[in-house]
């Protein structure tokens, strides 16, 4: 295994080449457009057998990849925010088509006031698409989630699409150390790509997208829950493998620090990284606190949050994004949603922080962690949801 | 709901799997107008062959031999376009 | 050296912070160290003041957040001490690196840098006389080697040699390496 120094958007547009995908679609928005910057080197010295398309939008893109997938070819797009709003459309479809399309999606804020920097309010809006999302904390993460998001969509009971997803800037733009797999070591992981009805056997002509009215629809959206339900065995499985081959196993979400900590704080993205670094401070002083890192936030993994976070005294959520009106952030929602019945007093509190990029610094993060204390010695949540770094 | 096949067992995605499965569709029924052939008066000039949308016309060894009234939705375009110095195609009431 | 030290560059866009922020990250690999780099991306304009930042440590670095008490600051634009808190967040244990044509007592004075070491280099002038073009940021990693024990001044040339290497002719690789040679031994430290 080489040991190199990459930033988030190198290291996947070497992944992604590593994947050497039959057909990729490409489109620059800022944070993502490096990435495509560096799958064109590698296109361009020749180093990949892609059939590499320059589209005219993102929603051109989708579609492209959309049709390269029925046709049976293993296909890659990536994007950022108004990039992927712009795709809309074409992402249910291919999500409903079931077509295993892996695309990186670099966190960005979806405007507007214009902006370019990161929070999750792109891909917490697609959250129910129906792709499988895999959220990294950091450069490594986000190489070895691309190459296994290919095993996960090609899985013959999956078939869905994955996006992997990391921090716009703070991980796509930061020169950071991650351990790459050889080409012939990611071949190998990844395989030789299983057929399912593609349009190219012209000796078994199949139909893509016919109209699916009252009669059949429902049964359709049936097979994609279904299809999602097995998805947590698959990423287990395939995280397995790749354990085996690097060393480092993921699991749906991280535990960091003593696992019967009374106070958790859940965090996904590069903040998980800042708040290990607190949690290491706190336990140093004798607090014991712990963190809870979401990698797979669709499907949702229930029953292992359930298991991480009944009987705790006080769990704070992190969001990167809001939902405008409701109760809580995205991840907040999840949780309560989880832990129903499992805790006794509502002992929850939301914290929404850095939206367009508003940096998040170990400080802030121990200030969550002081509010943790008062709610699990009181009892008592003083402020449900609470706007981290806003000004008054 | 004409087909009580449930989510279990039907391919995914809604894709089709078979091709040219519309021929188990019959939409025979559909008509009120019946189109009949006059075979004494058809000069087999395919006319109809060429714009029938339901492809319901039969040609044997290039000779119009009648309707595939399986499929035949009783549009009368046949009739339409039947040379009128002929007239072999008459449309005339499902129930006639 | 603690375990892990943390810098923070000021320039102006165009000078370089973010290169060298990055490839001192980069730089440190070679000695079996974790870098990571990153500038402080804004509006991305030329001659606007900007920051670049570098953690380097033993361990992997976790930490995704900009640098607030920094252990080295390394200024490539001397007409930003006027626009900029240079000093913001810290003690009198940082290391203060200035590119500058005044004396190191002239900018103790002027900028008021305490017990904090403080070293001063023209490093605009050595790469205009050196590379042919005013960017101090080669230079200025020279004089970081000098005043700090962050990375050898060894791991530095073969770096710089085999980075430039892809890029740049022989002239302007030979340049920068004779920048880095001169501030290391022309840097005011201590």
């Amino acid at each position: 295994m080489e040991r190199v120094s990459l930033t988030g958007n190198d290291a996947v547009g070497t992944a992604m080449a590593q994947i050497n995908p039959d057909v990729v679609a490409a489109f620059p928005i800022t944070p993502q457009t490096e990435l495509m910057h560096k799958f064109a080197e590698f296109y361009a010295d020749g180093k990949v057998n892609t059939e590499l398309i320059l589209v005219e939008s993102e929603h051109s893109a989708m579609s492209a990849v959309v049709g390269s997938a029925a046709a049976g070819a293993r296909s890659m797009t990536a994007t950022s925010a108004n990039g992927f709003a712009l795709m809309w459309e074409i992402v249910y479809i291919a999500a409903s088509l079931r077509l295993p399309i892996v695309m990186p999606v670099v966190n960005r804020a979806l405007s507007g006031p214009i902006n370019i920097h990161c929070d999750h309010s792109d891909t917490m809006g697609g959250r129910d698409s129906g792709w499988v999302q895999l959220f990294s904390e950091n450069t490594q993460e986000v190489y070895d989630n691309v190459i296994m998001a290919v095993k996960i969509a090609e899985h013959k009971d999956i078939l869905l699409p994955v996006m992997a997803t990391f921090d716009g800037f703070i991980i796509s733009h930061t020169q950071e150390v991650v351990e790459l797999l050889s080409d012939e070591e990611v071949q190998k992981f990844i395989g030789k790509k299983e057929m399912y009805y593609p349009l190219l056997d012209v000796k078994n002509p199949v139909t893509y997208g016919p109209l699916d009215l009252q009669d059949y629809y429902f049964e359709h959206k049936r097979q994609q829950v279904e299809a999602m339900l097995k998805v947590p065995a698959v990423v287990d499985e395939v995280a397995k493998d790749y354990a085996k081959l690097t060393g480092r196993k993921y699991d749906f979400i991280e535990i960091y620090g003593p696992e019967d900590a009374e106070i958790s704080l859940v965090a996904l993205g590069s903040t998980a990284g800042t708040a290990k670094d607190v949690v290491d401070k706190l336990n140093d002083e004798g607090k014991k606190v712990n963190l809870v890192k979401i990698r797979m936030f669709r499907p949702w993994p229930h029953e292992t949050i359930v298991n991480a976070l009944k009987g705790k005294k006080a769990i704070g959520i992190m969001d990167r994004s809001d939902s405008f009106g409701a109760l809580g952030g995205p991840v907040f929602m999840e949780i309560r949603s989880s832990l129903m019945g499992e805790i006794k007093e509502d002992i929850t509190a939301n914290y929404i922080y850095g939206l367009g990029g508003r940096d998040i610094s170990a400080p802030e993060i121990e200030s969550v962690y002081n509010d943790l204390f008062e709610i699990a010695e009181t009892g008592k949540v003083k402020n449900r949801k609470t706007y981290l770094g806003v000004r008054e | 709901m004409s087909d009580p096949t449930g989510w279990k067992n039907i391919p995914i995605g809604g894709l089709i799997v078979e091709s040219g499965n519309s021929h188990d569709y019959k939409t025979g029924s559909w008509r009120t107008y019946r189109p009949v052939l006059d075979e004494e008066k058809c000069i087999n000039c395919h006319q109809c062959w060429i714009y029938c949308p339901d492809s319901s016309i039969m040609i044997v060894d290039e000779k119009m031999t009648g309707f595939d009234y399986d499929h035949c939705k009783g549009c009368g375009i046949c009739a339409e376009v039947c040379p009128p110095k002929v007239a072999a195609i008459k449309m005339v009431l499902e129930n006639e | 050296m603690a375990n892990l030290t943390e810098i923070r560059w000021h320039a102006r866009g165009g000078q370089g912070a973010k290169t060298a922020a990055t490839m001192l990250a980069e730089i440190v690999l070679n000695e079996g160290k974790y870098g990571q780099g990153f500038p402080d991306y804004g509006p991305e304009r030329m001659g606007a003041p900007m920051r670049g930042f570098t953690r380097i440590s033993d361990k992997p670095i976790r930490t995704h957040s900009a640098i607030y008490k920094p252990d080295i600051v390394i200024v490539l634009d001397p007409t930003l001490l006027d626009v900029v808190d240079v000093l913001e967040g810290t003690t009198d244990d940082a290391v203060v690196l200035i590119n500058t044509h005044l004396s190191r007592d002239e900018m103790k004075k002027k900028l008021n840098t305490g017990g904090r070491k403080l070293g001063v280099l023209d490093a605009t002038k050595i790469s205009l006389d050196a590379i042919g073009r005013p960017i101090p940021n080669t230079p200025m990693l020279g004089a970081l080697v000098k005043a700090t024990n962050v990375i050898k001044l060894d791991t530095l040339r073969d770096d710089v040699r085999k980075k430039f290497a892809k890029k740049f002719p022989e002239r302007v690789i030979q340049g920068n390496l004779d920048a880095i040679e001169k501030a290391y031994e022309e840097v005011d430290v201590s």
